[in-house]
């Protein structure tokens, strides 16, 4: 489902199993409130997480990615925080490059008792995209879909079925 | 693909917040959704029951349960699909209390919210693939890391269940804060009576190997099969020879050697043994204070040692060892008040800490049991004990409470009266916190038959005045300030977690708090376990704890290594990385980055490729966001897993114009 227009942004979340998962599922036990954006994907490890997910969320419109995992040194497999460490910040510094605010993505690392900061997080990471606003979609906007793809049945002549154009344009 | 989606509405708890029905219809509309409902406890008997019937009629191939955590309830509901009679991976939740219901109250929000749970998880779903867990041999040998009475309790019910077990204890003896204790509350038994054949039992039981003065050095491994060198310090003593006859104690020139034993209460000799009920009963020499070590010359405990055992040239020595299971008893230390500067911080003698003060009431203490004020060896008649020092204070970032220093509080103001029958004890608390068999009533006792003050108020100042020490603070039931005159004043001193548990959980790969105290797997349910497999934990590493409490952890966690043990062999999780060797090009990434040494390169048909060592992988998928084809893939976190989660969410922006 869309979100909830004039209320909510699209912010989506990675979390590791063992730490963030676990402090934001404290953060719910405790009734910690907090905005509703954020939609969270669970992964075993920040180590998991390949940078191309981040960038695919944004480029299919995210307006956020937030990511949480254990405190370095803290990793429930020894390592694969600080793996995560380095991509996570050679990609918060190619952000500019790509054409997306670096604001609209962060990481943090919350241990599993930390219920308390998970809440904090998500307040101001939601509170920071929300002041950036909507993300400014990739290639075309849906306006100017419509109207490269009207120009394309006029010159067809009608004659192609307006699938057919659909599925040449996707293509 | 069929797949079934059951909304719980968890009584109120996500039903209060969440439109669950519209959650359920809207799952309908989803791609390979066959059936959607809402149900009132998809966990209780009746919940889990509608599930299989649900399976079974509409012949589903895939469930979701949109409820609580997968951390909660992932492993219950698995078993309900099996039972159904499907793969127990064919089966994703959608956490919609945790994350939803409960963090927010607005409705529409939560609903929306969680119907977008709903579909990320049936998203995922439509990429799960059957997976089939192995079996592998178990090591059923244990290793207990600590020797204080946790640890003690832990070991002794292992090897009673003819486990072989490892304890290893970073002093020269074992014992723990409990063998320092004179008396133990709320029965006022003597410690070391109640302790000493414990320690006395794990000497001699035939299944236990003692590592003392060893610390963990590196483990590695997995459940079933840990590999745990052991670094044992230098002692200076051959631990095969020495009779701990103590001949060389009463020679030893270096009498001015610092005494941890005795909280530095005293001092004593160069080499020494701890106490008298010491376990193993050896000498060790104390290299910063032994005039052979440090200046060459001496060596009067090697001339007088009747079986020759002392050793000045020994190095330290690591040890191997492999066990099946690791109990983590580590235990606590004490808060240190000096950053109280308005308790005297230290600075003022006749200012002492809880323990200190035990170890004065102790018969085979450093002043042997006659408590003597440290400024000039008189009796003490008038003792203040401040509670709360470095507990429930956010100021010093111990807001936690540390639990029983109320009734050790309580106890000593008992046994001051003993010692000293024409003293008054004076108790400044903020609570007084006694949950336990008998505690209430024994603090009762403290005050009403031992006469102890319990004054209710903190302490604002202690100063000397002449050779005694005033004592001002607040008395919030009367709304007065009060000035006592003191003798002694004995800090009620907190416990934090023990230095160096931050290192060892690094080590063990288990998880700590902001405090350093280890966290449990779940705090109510799973006590003594931890979210690394084959890692158990007992008494105050995981939290403060008085000694029954300790015990029963020990105890409790004893248990769990023996059910682990029951079988032959575990059950291996499925969930690790496979190689696709088409897409392999063996360029050993993932080699040198995995952190278990879990893939190893082969020979196929002349050409390198990874293979994943199934029973080693923990399935972090580390190697799967590093491999550069995309070969090596973190079963139930693929690709195409998470993309598929990824999609839901976020759909391309083409086929949104369209909608």
């Amino acid at each position: 489902m869309p979100p909830l227009a004039g209320k909510e942004l699209r912010i989506v979340g990675f979390l590791c199993n063992w730490c963030s998962y676990g402090g934001a599922d404290t953060a719910g036990v405790g009734r910690f409130a907090q905005p509703t954006d954020l939609r969270i994907i669970r992964v075993p490890c920040s180590g998991r997480i390949d940078p191309l997910f981040i960038l695919r969320t944004f480029m299919n419109g995210a307006d956020g990615v937030l990511v949480s995992g254990c405190h370095p040194r803290d990793c429930h497999y020894s390592e694969g925080n600080f793996y995560a460490r380095r991509r996570l910040e050679i990609l918060q510094r190619l952000m500019p490059y790509i054409g997306i605010e670096p604001e609209r993505f962060a990481y943090t690392w919350v241990s599993a008792s930390e219920g308390q900061r998970w809440q904090k997080v998500v307040q101001t990471f939601t509170n920071e995209v929300h002041a950036i606003g909507p993300i400014k979609p990739f290639g075309a906007t849906p306006e100017q879909v419509e109207a490269r793809l009207s120009k394309l049945l006029d010159s067809a002549g009608g004659k192609a079925t307006e699938k057919q154009e659909v599925e040449r344009v996707a293509s | 693909m069929k797949i079934g989606v059951f909304v719980c509405h968890c009584g109120s708890n996500i039903a209060g917040t969440v439109d669950t029905a519209q959650v359920a219809e809207a799952a309908r509309a989803l791609p390979g959704v066959a059936f959607a409902t809402d149900t009132m406890y998809a966990c209780s008997e009746p919940g889990q029951e509608g599930i299989i019937d649900a399976v079974k009629e509409n012949e589903l191939d895939g469930v979701v349960v949109a409820s609580c955590t997968p951390r909660m309830h992932e492993a219950t509901f698995r078993r309900t699909v099996e039972r159904a009679g499907l793969n127990r991976y064919m089966f994703e939740m959608a956490n919609i209390r945790e994350h939803v219901s409960w963090i927010g109250k607005d409705m529409e929000s939560n609903t929306n919210k969680a119907a977008d749970l709903v579909a990320m998880a049936v998203a995922k779903l439509r990429e799960n693939r059957l997976l089939f867990p192995k079996k592998f041999d178990i090591n059923k040998r244990v290793m207990i890391i600590g020797g204080g009475v946790a640890g003690i309790q832990a070991a002794l019910d292992c090897a009673e269940g003819g486990l072989e077990v490892v304890l290893v204890e970073k002093t020269t003896t074992i014992g723990g804060k409990m063998a320092k204790l004179d008396k133990t509350f709320p029965t006022v038994d003597c410690s070391s009576c109640i302790l000493g054949p414990k320690m006395v039992d794990v000497a001699q039981h035939p299944n236990i190997t003692l590592y003392a003065a060893a610390e963990v050095d590196d483990v590695s491994g997995y459940v079933g099969n840990f590999k745990v060198a052991i670094r044992r310090k230098q002692t200076y003593v051959d631990w095969n020879l020495c009779t701990g006859c103590g001949l060389c104690m009463e020679k030893c020139p270096s009498k001015k050697t610092p005494d941890p034993f005795n909280e530095f209460v005293g001092t004593t000799t160069a080499i020494n043994i701890p106490f008298p009920q010491a376990i193993p009963k050896k000498a060790s020499i104390n290299a910063e204070t032994c005039i052979m070590l440090r200046k060459g010359k001496c060596g009067k405990c090697a001339e007088v040692c009747p079986t020759e055992a002392i050793r000045f040239d020994q190095k330290e020595e690591i040890a191997h060892e492999e066990v099946g299971a690791i109990v983590a008893a580590t235990g606590y230390d004490l808060f240190d008040h000096s950053i109280y500067t308005e308790y005297g911080g230290g600075r003022i003698r006749d200012v002492i800490t809880s323990m200190q003060y035990e170890r004065m009431l102790s018969a085979s203490g450093p002043t042997g049991g006659h408590v003597k004020r440290p400024s000039n060896g008189e009796e003490p008649k008038s003792v203040v004990f401040i509670q709360c020092v470095g507990s429930r204070d956010k100021s010093v970032n111990r807001p936690y409470c540390s639990g029983f220093c109320c009734m050790y509080t309580a106890k000593q103001t008992i046994l001051t009266k003993d010692h000293i029958p024409d003293s008054q004890s004076y108790v400044f608390y903020m609570d007084i916190r006694s949950p336990g068999k008998n505690y209430d009533e024994f603090t009762r006792r403290a005050m009403e038959e031992y006469g102890a003050r319990y004054i209710r108020g903190r302490v604002a100042q202690v100063y000397e005045k002449g050779d005694k020490l005033i004592v001002r603070g607040a008395d919030t039931l009367t709304g007065t300030s009060i000035e006592v005159e003191a003798d002694l004043v004995v800090l009620a001193v907190g416990a934090e977690s023990t230095r160096g548990a931050s290192a060892l959980a690094e080590k063990l790969r288990i998880s700590y708090d902001t405090y350093g105290f280890y966290m449990e797997s779940h705090p109510k349910l799973k006590p003594v376990e931890t979210n690394t497999a084959g890692v158990f934990l007992a008494g105050c590493c995981q939290g403060p704890k008085d000694i029954p409490s300790s015990v029963g952890q020990g105890s409790a966690a004893a248990s769990k290594v023996l059910t682990l043990f029951s079988k032959d062999q575990l059950e291996s999780d499925p969930q690790i990385s496979q190689v696709d060797i088409k897409r392999c090009i063996g360029c050993g990434k993932c080699i040198s980055t995995c952190p278990f040494g879990a893939i190893k390169e082969i020979d196929f048909r002349g050409q390198p490729k990874a293979e994943v060592i199934e029973t080693v992988c923990q399935g972090c998928g580390i190697c799967t966001s590093t491999c550069p084809q995309g070969a090596i893939q973190l079963q139930h976190f693929t690709d195409n897993q998470i993309l598929a989660e990824v999609m839901s969410l976020c759909p391309p922006l083409l086929e949104k114009s369209f909608e």
